[in-house]
């Protein structure tokens, strides 16, 4: 595998133990840093995501967010997770008059508190554990099961990006393709094989893109 | 569909499996790492530790431990067991934890909760509840501390309600009078906590047999089923368990082969 140098991006909001280990085991070079001279000459770059909306929307606001966003403007490979995908987006309900990225135009939503299962059963916020997706992206897996730990979901003005759905009381965007991006809600690193194998094809050729 | 969740639950004391694990051919017996890895493999959904190491000094073992189980295992890992202050939350988290559960702290200090919450998010914060019926009473339960030796006298419902209120991602709920026993899941404990709250319940205490699984997240309708064990004396395996629920109608994620 030609994985080169994977950057993680580390907004000093938690732990980023495990995406670094799977990166890893996956046989990738994996740095964590917060340098944005170090992130912008890898050759991959990851944002993980843990805790909340606002503090990620302000470590954003300075040096990092702009090296994210000059990153993706280069056309190399951008992988996000979790809030990591939340960030590429406009806004969110989770911290409003907060600026995400704003790569792509959309918000982020908080999942209604009278969500019910096909039976009428009143479903948890958040949203933890495993679910399964409908996808027919390359990195992805159709009908494969992935760890979810969150109360937010994206919502893209551009249905287009949507390459995944997962249903939680009714469908709602698991993951985003387009160009040089991806992201998914879920969580790779910890999703067992089959995460290791989302993180393999990240890694992998860029023929998804 | 979100999946019921399978969680193997391990005791540790310095650093090792209590009462250690009967897998056929597992080399150290012993070794929680070994174990967690042949749990996750075989397709457990979430590991669960619990240190009861009495001493602070051996503390440092249960770092090692977690940081060498996040580094081979790739499904969520919850650590508890003498979490009393943020140093402790934080430590863990940062060893590679991705929930920590909390028990006699929350009773002594619930406002805890909220900071813990609101320092490393919800969704890493449980609590556990070891609830035992009230004698002479029907269907009431209080909460009890220090491995079930103290009565705190307070409501388990009532009390699952003010955690979840607080910021609890999760209630890991174990009932007293069934720990150990064998006899199943106390279903109408399970049932009104669940009921009571719009967070996850992991339902834990007396599993025995497979359909005490399926009725603790049927009947009792947790959304995780806890064991010991069933798993660490090989009567079941995860993938067993599974294809149980999976063939009485529970939502569960398939065991993947290795």
């Amino acid at each position: 595998m030609t994985a080169g140098r994977v950057a993680i991006v580390d907004l000093g909001l938690g732990n980023l133990h495990s995406v670094t280990k799977a990166f890893e085991r996956a046989g990738a070079n994996a740095e964590l840093s917060s340098d944005p001279d170090v992130l912008l000459r890898a050759d991959r770059l990851v944002m993980p995501g843990q805790g909340a909306f606002k503090e990620c929307a302000h470590a954003l606001a300075g040096e990092i967010g702009e090296a994210v966003k000059t990153w993706i403007g280069s056309g190399r490979p951008y992988l996000g997770i979790c809030l990591g995908m939340q960030a590429l987006f406009e806004s969110s309900e989770e911290a409003p008059g907060q600026k995400g990225l704003g790569i792509f135009p959309g918000t982020v939503k908080r999942f209604t508190r009278d969500l019910r299962d096909a039976e009428g059963r009143r479903l948890k916020v958040p949203h933890i554990g495993w679910n399964q997706i409908e996808s027919t992206h390359a990195v992805f897996e159709n009908a494969e099961w992935y760890y979810f730990v969150h109360s937010y979901y994206c919502v893209p003005a551009d249905e287009t990006l949507v390459v995944a759905t997962t249903d939680y009381g009714a469908p709602f965007c698991s993951a985003i393709a387009r160009d040089n991006v991806i992201a998914c809600q879920f969580h790779p690193e910890k999703s067992q094989h089959a995460g290791a194998r989302v993180i393999a094809h990240f890694l992998g050729d860029v023929s998804w893109s | 569909m979100l999946a019921k969740r399978i969680i193997p639950c391990l005791d540790v004391k310095d650093g090792r499996v209590v009462k250690g694990v009967n897998f056929v051919g597992l080399r150290d017996a012993g070794d929680p790492v070994e174990s967690a890895q042949r749990y996750s493999a075989g397709g457990a959904d979430e590991i669960t530790f619990l240190d009861i190491t009495a001493s602070h000094e051996n503390r440092r073992t249960l770092f090692d431990l977690v940081d060498r189980t996040a580094t081979t295992v790739a499904v969520p890992l919850t650590v508890g067991g003498g979490v009393r202050e943020r140093r402790d939350v934080s430590e863990l988290l940062h060893a590679g934890a991705d929930k920590v559960s909390i028990n006699s702290a929350a009773v002594a200090n619930p406002i805890f909760i909220k900071d813990m919450a609101e320092a490393y998010g919800a969704q890493a914060i449980v609590v556990a509840i070891d609830a035992k019926r009230v004698p002479g009473e029907t269907d009431t339960w209080t909460v009890y501390t220090h491995g079930g030796r103290r009565d705190t006298g307070l409501d388990a419902i009532a009390w699952a309600k003010r955690m979840a209120d607080y910021g609890a991602g999760e209630i890991l709920l174990t009932s007293m009078d069934r720990d150990g026993t064998r006899d199943g899941y106390d279903l109408l404990l399970t049932r009104a906590v669940v009921d009571a709250i719009s967070i996850p319940v992991v339902a834990s205490g007396g599993v025995g047999t497979l359909a005490h699984v399926h009725e603790g997240l049927a009947t009792g309708g947790a959304d995780a089923a806890l064991a010991a064990s069933i798993f660490h004396d090989g009567h079941y395996t995860v993938a067993e368990v599974k294809e149980y629920l999976l063939d009485h109608g529970v939502c569960v994620r398939p065991p993947e082969p290795d």
